[in-house]
């Protein structure tokens, strides 16, 4: 398999344009953690004209709700949600300046029209492989809403998170492709 | 009449929160090595070691499987001679509640609209049957919500038979596709006397051991067969496409009215959690 695209966050169009379904990457930076109750939350501050908890711009949304953190260790699992439950709301965040989302599953509606128009990628991680995932996570810090518990928003330090490019913004879905190619009824 | 005290099952079903969380059975790893072997798609070779790789770590004891530690699915196997001191459902909710605080499990369960959590993983769900002797078997099989997600009852009519339970689990698993995090246990309920009893067949079936076979013949053939067809779809790890969709199909039977013939299907995802014990 080819070698991995090395990613660092915050990224551009060029970083997006140059990445198509298939590939294998690995993030280092920063990525921002929401799953259903943040995006409902964050759509309605952008609707309402609100300024967001944090710097959008060419970040990326992990879509995650981690298990608790043992004392001693910087995060308990942390593997990806569903992403298709965000359909309604990455969109806007898209829009708001983001440059893509990291889950599990695939993600449809007007999701691949909004990574063609805004320039996105969808990523995805081995859900329920969480215990390994949070290998590359470094530093885990709250950034809003502690009150929603494992749905809070938290800022991730991540070296070498390992990823795949599953839809991007030239119109490929790598669920469609896969299965295209192995289905036999 | 053996007396059981709360304490003990308290806890025993705490341990079990904890252990079938980060303990994957035998069964599971066996099945995912041999899924391993029988991948055609590279990525779903890459995608299945991950796990594999992922499910060694989580045996260490730190880290559990997936963050999505579940709902608290409990099976009840209760002897007829055996007295519980005091309020079984409240003992079993308390060893949840204890199981998911010390085992740093993910508290998952909310309110439905105010989406507020109840903070201890509580209720529990628990499914309770009489047998005899004098022992208490529980089983807890924590469910995460992607594959719960991914579930389906159908009330057919009598004259769909067999043909149109394998029909339904083909295109429920077709419809599923990468959400309920594949290599996915497909559970099958046939008949019952009722909507909720069907749907409990399918539950219940995941509790089987991967590899095991329901003991009627006729029904044994059906699993394999649908395991083969389910495979053929092309879904594959994580429905990035393969030929590895499902580890199996444990299908479990009852008698239903004669109006009706209710079949569900409910998903398990690759971290096919349940762990048991005999008091």
């Amino acid at each position: 398999m080819a070698e991995a695209i090395k990613l660092n966050t915050p990224l551009t169009d060029k970083d997006i344009e140059g990445l198509k379904i298939g590939d294998k990457v690995l993030i280092t930076g920063e990525i921002f953690t929401g799953r259903d109750t943040a995006h409902k939350r964050m759509v309605e501050m952008l609707d309402k004209g609100e300024k967001l908890p944090f710097d959008i711009k060419g970040q990326l949304i992990y879509y995650v709700g981690p298990s608790p953190t043992r004392p001693g260790q910087i995060l308990g699992s942390a593997g990806p949600t569903t992403s298709g439950r965000m359909n309604k709301y990455a969109p806007r965040i898209l829009e708001a300046g983001s440059k893509g989302m990291i889950g599990k599953g695939v993600m449809a509606v007007g999701v691949p029209d909004a990574l063609k128009k805004y320039k996105g990628a969808y990523f995805i991680v081995v859900g329920g492989a969480a215990a390994l995932i949070s290998k590359s996570i470094t530093k885990a810090e709250l950034v809003a809403w502690e009150e929603l518990g494992a749905e809070a928003i938290k800022k991730f330090t991540v070296k070498d998170f390992p990823a795949i490019v599953a839809q991007d913004c030239h119109g490929g879905n790598l669920f469609v492709e896969g299965v295209k190619k192995y289905q036999k009824i | 009449m053996r007396e059981i005290q709360p304490e003990e099952i308290i806890k025993t079903v705490k341990q079990l929160c904890i252990d079938a969380n980060y303990h994957l059975g035998k069964d599971v790893i066996k099945a995912l090595e041999e899924g391993l072997k029988k991948e055609e798609s590279p990525v779903g070779k890459d995608i299945i070691s991950q796990i594999l790789e992922n499910d060694r770590i989580a045996d260490e004891g730190v880290f559990p499987a997936c963050q999505d530690t579940g709902s608290a699915i409990v099976f009840v196997e209760m002897g007829a001679d055996v007295f519980v001191k005091g309020n079984l459902f409240e003992a079993i909710n308390e060893g949840v509640r204890q199981g998911y605080k010390d085992g740093y499990l993910r508290k998952s369960i909310c309110d439905p609209i105010s989406r507020k959590n109840t903070g201890d993983n509580t209720p529990a769900v628990i499914h309770m049957d009489i047998v005899s002797g004098d022992k208490l078997k529980i089983a807890v099989a924590p469910k995460g919500g992607g594959s719960e997600n991914m579930s389906f009852v159908k009330m057919m009519k009598p004259a769909d038979g067999i043909e149109g339970v394998k029909s339904f689990v083909i295109e429920s698993v077709r419809q599923a596709g990468s959400n309920p995090c594949p290599p996915i246990v497909v559970g099958v309920g046939v008949g019952g006397p009722s909507f909720e009893k069907c749907a409990q067949l399918a539950k219940r079936s995941l509790l089987r051991p991967i590899g095991s076979r329901n003991p009627d013949k006729f029904y044994a053939d059906v699993e394999t067969e649908l395991l083969e067809k389910v495979n053929m779809l092309g879904v594959g790890p994580q429905g990035l496409g393969g030929t590895v969709t499902a580890l199996d199909v444990h299908i479990e039977v009852m008698p239903c009215h004669i109006a009706s013939f209710p079949s569900s299907v409910n998903i398990c995802c690759h971290s096919d959690r349940h762990k048991e014990a005999i008091i």
